[in-house]
């Protein structure tokens, strides 16, 4: 698992990238870890498959499956998708770095949702239910 | 999307809109009346069973929101409900769901109806709508422009719709159906309507996007995080507004807004006000009668510097 200040920290340096393009490809990579960390979590390896051409939307719906509440980040992962293909498709546009800006901020909203996720579980279930997460973890305490 | 006459719609206020999105509940029947569209509140109505029973007992959260339903169509004869909470209009249009492809869901709320003393639930006897859902269909775009006092232009508005107002997909059949219709996606009816009222909306990323509001009292530390990346999100973007449709949202927003800066030292600056406020304001109400003295986000000295209230 990678730790989540870690990859926040890798969000941040690949916003402050001065080639958008770089940025947003290192920011989708970010995005991946997060959701390898969750996978990873549930007691399943991270697909390395992809899907609609990314293995972020793979991963994503590998952490839904069997738990539709990861639903809720499903557009934060597609939004994330969108912004790298718009800085990626037009990589001289002048709102490239802004564009970039945007992907950031929405890296840093998927991790931090997957974080309190994974985080509280003992403090009942985080928005719509953590509990496959929480039942596994609990197996491997015992 | 169907052109049924939604000028006298059954209304479902639910709990949060007697308490703390009361500007909501205000502004909302302010904006219906003004627009000549008529409310009329579900009797003896109760919870939907919003996040609570659901986590408890799926089942019994369909129960308690088919019993909305059942009295808004067996008793008062409607066939539209309109719920402006996003719990509320999730939970109803979920059990309509559950009732249709659920058997085991039927027997439970038939159970229970008959111990409650009155007629299970059908299917299809009603049809829940949002708040969004009402304004554009039984006003648009064209008939906010008409009515436009006080245009809100200048006034830079980021749209923020919370995590229920479209998902999951499969309970929203409506949705995603091309031109017209709401996408699930990157929903845009606020946007929509708000542009019509003068407004200039900014490319807002995190529309849809969680605000941790289920776990304000729990751990506020993980909600304040997400809701302050939602808020310099919204500066980024160089809104002047995060417009809300959802009052879990909006206070969350709003508390979460405040405690960022005693807490982590982060200010932002948007203000956060409800659509319905927003419309109202842009149609000519004062800034009372749509409650914006009610919100926590002080945005009364910001609207009247832009000469809508």
């Amino acid at each position: 698992m990678t730790p989540f200040e870690t990859i926040l920290n890798g969000i941040e340096s690949a916003s402050a990238h001065e080639n958008a393009v770089i940025g947003a490809i290192a920011m989708l990579g970010w995005g991946e870890r997060i959701l390898e960390n969750w996978n990873g979590a549930r007691g399943e390896k991270p697909t390395k498959s992809k899907r609609e051409g990314f293995r972020l939307l793979a991963l994503h719906r590998q952490g839904a499956k069997g738990d539709p509440s990861f639903n809720a980040c499903r557009e934060t992962c597609r939004e994330l998708v969108y912004h790298h293909n718009l800085i990626l498709d037009e990589p001289t546009h002048v709102a490239s770095l802004e564009r970039l800006r945007m992907a950031k901020m929405v890296a840093k909203h998927l991790c931090l949702f997957v974080q309190g996720k994974i985080e509280e579980d003992r403090l009942g279930d985080f928005c719509c239910s953590s509990r496959p997460v929480r039942t596994h973890t609990r197996k491997e305490d015992r | 999307m169907s052109d049924k006459n939604l000028k006298r719609v059954a209304y479902y206020p639910g709990c949060a809109l007697e308490g703390t999105g009361h500007a909501y509940d205000r502004s909302t029947r302010a904006l219906g009346k003004k627009l000549g569209l008529e409310l009329v509140d579900v009797k003896d109505w109760n919870c939907c069973g919003a996040m609570e029973v659901k986590n408890i007992d799926p089942k019994i959260q369909t129960y308690l929101s088919s019993r909305v339903m059942s009295i808004a169509s067996e008793d008062m004869g409607f066939d539209t409900v309109m719920a402006p909470c996003n719990g509320c209009y999730h939970n109803l249009k979920k059990a309509e769901y559950d009732l249709e492809n659920d058997p085991e869901n039927v027997a439970v709320t038939e159970r229970l109806s008959k111990k409650a003393g009155h007629d299970a639930y059908k299917p299809g006897s009603i049809e829940t709508i949002h708040a969004l859902d009402w304004i554009k269909r039984s006003i648009g775009e064209d008939g906010i422009k008409e009515r436009v006092k006080n245009s809100l232009k200048g006034i830079k508005v980021a749209n923020y719709y919370g995590c229920m107002y479209t998902r999951p997909r499969h309970i929203f059949p409506e949705k995603d159906q091309g031109p017209g219709s709401e996408s699930t996606l990157k929903p845009h009816f606020m946007d929509d309507l708000l542009q019509a009222a003068g407004a200039e909306i900014v490319d807002y990323p995190l529309k849809t996007a969680c605000c941790g509001g289920a776990h304000t009292l729990s751990d506020s530390d993980t909600s304040t995080k997400l809701v302050t990346n939602l808020l310099e999100a919204a500066d980024e973007c160089g809104a002047d507004v995060i417009a809300t449709e959802c009052p879990t949202c909006h206070s969350g927003l709003e508390m979460h807004q405040i405690r960022a800066e005693t807490r982590f030292g982060k200010k932002t600056n948007s203000k956060i006000v409800y659509f319905t406020q927003l419309l109202g304001l842009a149609l000519g109400l004062s800034a009372r009668k749509v409650g914006i003295h009610e919100n926590v986000s002080d945005s009364l000295k910001y609207f009247k510097e832009k000469g809508v209230a």
